[in-house]
């Protein structure tokens, strides 16, 4: 595909405006900048946010690693990966230490990310206030006047009805003490991974054409009651089939001959290199973000 | 084993792509020559190209072939090829009036200055399954084609003609009334969806492209709503007309000259609605009037150009009630390439998502000892 398409598929110009795009994004955190999203050859819902944004910010001295639910294997991360690779020719990894650019659907890798790298997030719903207002003007308006009354009293609703906010991926969350942000749709698990970060996040939504981000060093503190406070989920007694894992991300699965049901990371690199660890392969395992 | 593990995923893709191409061909016929699907399937070609929002027949019979002839697909083609030309030139406003027409129609005069042309339709054939095609041959087509062509032969070589618009009789009588957003909203520079994302209330510019390149299927189920109960729109078709039009653009390094690059194909629709009945239009100066709504789309495809001048004339109503007139209902919701798009990537593994939820479910049953 190199040569009969640009440099990263898109043109020029269109990546400019992307990266003009996202400087704003980075000076307003959690603010959602409109921007001109453009068709890609990937069907719109399927990354094309993410996509857009990596195509942009994406040098031929980066190295890429796409994940999807936390996989490097999953057939659309493969796809991803695929175009990324042929339209820049830059190198591709699956291990979270390596890459300077991590593209990602619904996960933050379970190994800390660093200052020099880049986490870009695929985003289906980036207006978190989508739970209560359907109307756009309307909820650029809420956000415009900070007005954030109808979230509250829907969280508020929530615990009254059922003992607790039943909200599990999408939490939303206040970013800077200014806009309520949908931090796409992560667990709980990574939320708090998201406050005080080393690492640049970039939020794309293709097909609603938004792109948000929240800068290093950023206050991102899930929406929470004093009484009611905000938890992760829960895998108490809990491991992962295959490596053993008891502080990671857990996928249920059931076993394709027996049906019986066991626990595996959804973090594939992470988990691969603790198995290859305890095999007595040598191995570099990242720091954990909640050491 | 991560290294097998990524190889899995791709090797399934690159197979499963096979299988697709396998399908084409295990029937055993003669691959479909795209010439064939450009004069043959023409109104794919036209439905394609509207909702791909990319005028090129011949890629838009391409895309017909690699997607077996599924149009939302075809469509996503040529919009993702769209993406990588560059916006070299807007072309000059496009006067209608000089359409060298091969159809026009109106519902609302019996007659009108030019005439009728029923032109190319189905809409008077009967809609019998016709069992001959199942043996059509070339002869068929040398013997049609030469009694046809005989027939017309004294037609043929005068110009296509060019008509007056219909709803300039309405305009000349000043019973047409613009919509009072629309006078707000006008200015110099045209806004280019394709360039900025919609901002909501939408300028008439914003509206009218999204609905030229909307799904055919989804702003007819729309606009019928609207038709049929849902909202007051009872469209009188003041003109239909296909034909084709010049594209024009400013030279751009001699001022004042023009440079024509090249024709199209299009379906304009103006319908004219009935008199505004609603309270705020009761006021005692305004006298009754009709409210107009345009459409206006990429080959012959009438049903989307009626459609659209509907959901056109429906979002103008000042206090939107029914689905189709919420200009952000219809504006979001039409878009085949987005639609699809996103209705298809359910298909993607949800895993980390439906985990979530139900370690959610599980908390809140827990807790209320129903476990």
């Amino acid at each position: 595909m190199r040569g009969i398409y640009n440099y990263g598929f898109i043109d020029e110009n269109t990546k400019k405006e992307i990266r003009r795009k996202l400087l704003k994004a980075v000076a307003i955190p959690g603010y959602q900048v409109p921007f001109g999203s453009r068709e890609l050859p990937i069907a719109r819902g399927w990354g094309t946010g993410g996509l857009q944004i990596t195509l942009s910010i994406i040098g031929p001295e980066d190295t890429i690693k796409v994940i999807d639910q936390g996989c490097d294997d999953s057939v659309n991360a493969c796809n991803l990966r695929d175009f990324i690779v042929t339209t820049t020719g830059v190198k591709s990894t699956t291990d979270t230490l390596e890459a300077s650019i991590i593209q990602t659907r619904h996960r933050i890798p379970e190994e800390k990310m660093r200052a020099d790298q880049i986490l870009v997030l695929q985003v289906p719903y980036p207006e978190t206030l989508r739970w209560v207002e359907p109307s756009e003007q309307e909820t650029r308006r809420m956000h415009a006047e900070k007005d954030y009354s109808k979230l509250w009293v829907f969280l508020y609703e929530e615990i009254v009805r059922w003992g607790e906010i039943t909200l599990s991926y999408r939490y939303p969350v206040m970013v800077n003490g200014r806009y309520a942000m949908d931090p796409s749709p992560i667990p709980r698990w990574d939320v708090p991974k998201l406050h005080q970060a080393e690492t640049l996040f970039l939020f794309g939504a293709g097909r609603e054409k938004r792109i948000y981000a929240i800068p290093p060093y950023t206050d991102v503190v899930p929406l929470q009651f004093e009484d009611y406070y905000f938890q992760v989920e829960n895998f108490k007694g809990k491991f992962c089939k295959f490596c053993g894992s008891t502080d990671s991300y857990l996928d249920e699965v059931y076993d394709r001959e027996t049906g019986e049901r066991y626990f595996a990371c959804s973090d594939t690199s992470f988990c691969m290199k603790r198995r290859k660890q305890s095999s007595g392969i040598p191995v570099k395992i990242g720091r954990r973000w909640y050491e | 084993m991560a290294y097998v593990a990524v190889k899995g995923g791709k090797k399934a893709i690159e197979e499963a792509e096979k299988l697709v191409t396998y399908y084409r061909y295990k029937g055993g016929s003669t691959p479909i020559e795209v010439k064939q699907i450009l004069d043959q399937m023409r109104m794919a070609v036209y439905q394609v190209m509207g909702e791909g929002s990319l005028y090129a027949p011949e890629l838009a019979a391409l895309a017909l072939k690699q997607t077996e002839g599924d149009t939302l697909e075809a469509s996503f083609l040529l919009r993702a090829f769209r993406s990588t030309l560059p916006r070299n030139f807007y072309s000059l406003p496009v006067d209608t009036t000089c359409m060298q027409v091969i159809r026009r129609i109106s519902a609302a005069f019996k007659d009108i200055p030019g005439g009728q042309y029923l032109g190319p339709t189905r809409d008077y054939t009967k809609r019998l399954l016709n069992f001959e095609l199942l043996e059509e041959g070339e002869e068929h087509v040398k013997d049609f084609m030469a009694e046809y062509l005989a027939e017309i032969e004294d037609e043929i070589h005068e110009p296509p003609p060019t008509f007056p618009k219909v709803i300039d009789l309405l305009r000349q009588e000043g019973l047409l009334e613009i919509p009072k957003r629309d006078k707000e909203g006008e200015t110099k520079v045209v806004d280019d969806i394709t360039r900025q994302s919609l901002r909501f209330p939408a300028s008439r510019a914003m509206r009218l492209q999204s609905l030229a390149r909307g799904e055919t299927g989804s702003m007819m189920a729309l606009a019928y709503s609207s038709m049929r109960g849902y909202g007051n729109i009872h469209p009188v078709l003041g003109e239909l007309r296909v034909g084709y039009v010049d594209l024009v653009v400013s030279h751009p390094l001699i001022e004042g000259e023009t440079i024509t690059v090249g024709k199209v194909m299009v379906t304009e629709v103006e319908i004219v609605s009935e008199i505004m009945t609603s309270n705020e239009h009761r006021d005692k100066n305004r006298r009754p009037k009709f409210t107009a709504g345009y459409g206006l789309c990429f080959g012959q495809n009438e049903v989307k150009a009626i459609a659209m001048a509907t959901l056109d004339r429906a979002m103008a109503s000042e206090n939107p009630k029914a689905p189709a007139e919420d200009e952000e209902f219809v504006l979001y919701h039409i878009d085949g390439i987005e639609a699809s798009g996103f209705t298809s990537h359910w298909k993607l593994p949800h895993y980390v998502d439906f985990q979530a939820v139900l370690n959610r479910v599980r908390s809140v049953r827990e807790r209320e000892g129903r476990k």
